[in-house]
C-alpha cells in the first residue's frame, strides 16, 4: 500500500475523475437510491395521499366520492375528535416531561468517573427499551389493576384505595404515560450522558475551585452543554409521542378501539384507525391524519422554538 | 477536591432505585406468567415465581401458533436487521466519502425525512400495500423497513470519523473500483457500528405493533406481537396466559441482550452526538 507516501488530495483526486466511466460516476446515487424509493413509496406519498383522500368520502371496497372538506367540517364538529385530541396531549405531557427530566438527573449521576458497576446501571436501563409495547401494556395494567393490582394492595397496607386507574380519564392517562415514560426514560438517558462525557471534566473541576456546588454545576455546565440532544429528544418525543397507540389500545378491558367504553384514552392515532379500519371510512379516517399531521407540526416546532432558547449563560 | 471527586450514597440509591424500575416489570411478567389465575390473583400476591410455567407456555403454544409467530418474528426482524446495515452503511458510504452533485442537497432531505411524521399516513400506506397485493404477507412488513435515515446518518458518522481519505485514495490508485472500495475496505471497518445499527433495527421491527396489527390478517402470519394480542382476546380473563405469551415474546430479545447489550450501550452512546 502506498498510503503513507501518496500526496494529499490533488493529484489522485484528478487522476482518479478522468479514468471514472459512467457506471462509476453514478455509483453515489445507486448507493442512496433504496432509502429515497423506499421513503418515496412507504413514506412521502402515503402522507401527501392523506390529504387527497381526506377529501373524499372513501370506502375501500366502495365509491369514492369527492366531498371537498366536508370531512373537515365533521371532524371539528366531533366530540370524539376533541376528545381524542386532548387524550393525545395530556398523555404526551405526562410522559414527557417527566422522561427528560429523571434522564437529565440520572444522566448526570452515571456521569462520574468513579462510579462502580457503571456497565451494569447502563445496561439494565436500556432493558425496558428492548421489551416490547405489547408485553410492556399487559405488565403495566396488571400492576395498576384495581382488584388485584400490586400498586392497589401496596396502596391498601397504608389505607389508600383501590383506585380504579383505568375508570378515571386522568389515571388512565397516567397509566399510559408510566408505559411510555418507562420505554423511553433510559435510552434518553444514555443519549445525555454520551453528551456530558463530551464535556471536559476540567470544567467541573474549575468550577468546584470557584465553588459553585453539585446543583451549579448541573445547571450552569451540564445543562447548557446538553442544548442539541436536549433539542433532540424533545423534537423527537413529540412526534413519536403524538402517535400513541399501542399502548391504549391494549390497556383497556373492554371496548380497546376506544381505550375503555367512554374514550377516556382513546388517543389521536387509535382514533385514527377506528374510523378508517373498524368503520373502513378512510376518507374521514384521513381527515384525522391530517389533523394530527397539523398538531405534530404546530407542537415541535413550539418545542423546537423554546428548546433553543436554553443558552449557556457564559459563552 | 477530594470531596467533590466521590460518589455519594444517594448516587447508589437513585441508581439502584431506577435499576429496580427497569427490570422488575420483566421479572413480575415472569412471576405471573409462572401462576395459576387463582395465585394470580390472590393478596397479598405472591412474588416469588410458581411452578407453573410450563403448563401455561404449552397452553400458549396450543392457543395461537406461537412457534410460526416467533419464525415470522425472526424473519422479518433479521431481514430488516441485515437490511439496515448493508443499505445504511452503503448510502453513508456514498454520503461520508464520495464526491457528486447535489450531495449535500440530498443529505440535508436525508435528516429532514426524519422529522416526518408518517404514521398517521397508515390508510394510504395500506391501499399501497394493497395495490401491490402484499395485504397478509411478510413483505409487507420487511421491504418498507429495510432502510432508514436514522441509519444512514448514523453510518454516516462512523464512516467519516473512521476512515481516511488518503485510504482510499491509495485503493483508487491501486485500480479498485467504487464497489470494492465499500465492500473491502470501508465496510470491515465500520462493521462494529453497522452491526449495532442493525441490532437497532432488529429489536425495533421485533416489536412493531401498529403496522403488522394493519396488514397481517391470518394467524399464521402473525408476528409476535400480534400473537400476544390474539391470546390476550380470546383469553381476556387468564391473565397468566397472556403474560406467559408476553414474556415468551420478550425472551428472544432478553437473551439476545444478554450477549450485546453492552455492544447496544456502546453503540447508542457513540453515535448520535458526536458530530
Amino acid at each position: 500500500m502506498t498510503a503513507t507516501l501518496s500526496p494529499p488530495r490533488a493529484l489522485p483526486e484528478a487522476t482518479g475523475r478522468v479514468r471514472q466511466s459512467l457506471a462509476e460516476r453514478l455509483a453515489p446515487y445507486a448507493y442512496i437510491a433504496p432509502f429515497f424509493l423506499l421513503f418515496a413509496v412507504f413514506g412521502l406519498i402515503p402522507l401527501l395521499f392523506t390529504f387527497y383522500v381526506a377529501l373524499f368520502d372513501w370506502n375501500p371496497i366502495g365509491e369514492h366520492v369527492f366531498i371537498g372538506l366536508d370531512n373537515f367540517t365533521r371532524l371539528v364538529g366531533d366530540t370524539r375528535f376533541w376528545n381524542a385530541v386532548w387524550n393525545t396531549i395530556s398523555i404526551w405531557l405526562l410522559s414527557t416531561v417527566p422522561q427528560l427530566l429523571v434522564a437529565l438527573v440520572l444522566a448526570h449521576l452515571l456521569n462520574h468517573a468513579r462510579l462502580r458497576l457503571a456497565v451494569f446501571w447502563r445496561m439494565s436501563m436500556l432493558v425496558p427499551y428492548i421489551t416490547s409495547v405489547a408485553a410492556t401494556t399487559i405488565v403495566f395494567a396488571q400492576m395498576f389493576d384495581r382488584d388485584y393490582g400490586l400498586l392497589n394492595w401496596l396502596l391498601g397496607l397504608v389505607g389508600v384505595g383501590p383506585i380504579d386507574f383505568m375508570q378515571a380519564g386522568w389515571g388512565s392517562h397516567v397509566v399510559i404515560a408510566v408505559m411510555v415514560a418507562w420505554r423511553w426514560f433510559g435510552y434518553t438517558t444514555l443519549l445525555y450522558l454520551a453528551s456530558l462525557q463530551a464535556v471536559p471534566k476540567t470544567i467541573y473541576e474549575a468550577a468546584a475551585v470557584d465553588g459553585a456546588g453539585a446543583w451549579k454545576q448541573f445547571r450552569h455546565i451540564s445543562i447548557p452543554s446538553l442544548r442539541p440532544v436536549i433539542v433532540f429528544t424533545v423534537v423527537t418525543s413529540t412526534i413519536g409521542g403524538l402517535q400513541i397507540f399501542t399502548e391504549p389500545l391494549l390497556v383497556a378491558r373492554t371496548s380497546p378501539l376506544t381505550c375503555g367504553p367512554v374514550r377516556q384514552c382513546q388517543t389521536l392515532t387509535l382514533f385514527l384507525y377506528e374510523q378508517g379500519f373498524g368503520q373502513f371510512e378512510f376518507g374521514y379516517g384521513s381527515a384525522i391524519g391530517v389533523a394530527l399531521f397539523v398538531l405534530i407540526i404546530a407542537v415541535a416546532s413550539l418545542n423546537y422554538v423554546l428548546s433553543t432558547r436554553i443558552r449557556p449563560e457564559r459563552s | 477536591m477530594k470531596k467533590a471527586d466521590r460518589v455519594r450514597w444517594w448516587t447508589y440509591l437513585l441508581l439502584g432505585a431506577a435499576a429496580l424500575a427497569c427490570l422488575f416489570p420483566l421479572y413480575w411478567m415472569f412471576v405471573v406468567a409462572t401462576t395459576d389465575t387463582a395465585t394470580a390473583h390472590k393478596l397479598p400476591p405472591e412474588i416469588v415465581p410458581g411452578g407453573n410455567f410450563f403448563h401455561l407456555a404449552g397452553l400458549v403454544f396450543s392457543t395461537v401458533p406461537f412457534v410460526r409467530s416467533i419464525v415470522n418474528s425472526l424473519v422479518v426482524a433479521g431481514s430488516i436487521g441485515v437490511g439496515h446495515a448493508v443499505l445504511c452503511s452503503l448510502a453513508g458510504f456514498a454520503f461520508a466519502k464520495l464526491r457528486f452533485p447535489g450531495r449535500n442537497a440530498l443529505f440535508l432531505v436525508v435528516v429532514l425525512t426524519m422529522t416526518v411524521p408518517t404514521q398517521l399516513a397508515v390508510i394510504p400506506q395500506y391501499m399501497i400495500i394493497s395495490s401491490l397485493g402484499w395485504v397478509d404477507t411478510l413483505q409487507a412488513l420487511i421491504v418498507p423497513g429495510l432502510a432508514s435515515a436514522f441509519g444512514i446518518f448514523w453510518m454516516r458518522q462512523h464512516l467519516a470519523t473512521t476512515i481516511s481519505d488518503e485510504i482510499l485514495q491509495a485503493a483508487r490508485i491501486d485500480g479498485a473500483g467504487t464497489w470494492q472500495i465499500f465492500w473491502r475496505i470501508a465496510f470491515p471497518l465500520v462493521r462494529p457500528a453497522a452491526f449495532v445499527l442493525g441490532l437497532l433495527g432488529f429489536v425495533s421491527a421485533w416489536n412493531d405493533f401498529l403496522w403488522p396489527f394493519i396488514v397481517l390478517k391470518s394467524p399464521e402470519m402473525y408476528t409476535a406481537q400480534i400473537a400476544i394480542k390474539a391470546l390476550q382476546n380470546s383469553y381476556s380473563i387468564d391473565l397468566g396466559l397472556a403474560m406467559s405469551g408476553s414474556f415468551l415474546a420478550t425472551l428472544p430479545l432478553l437473551v439476545l441482550f444478554v450477549f450485546v447489550g453492552r455492544r447496544m450501550v456502546a453503540g447508542i452512546m457513540d453515535g448520535a452526538f458526536k458530530g
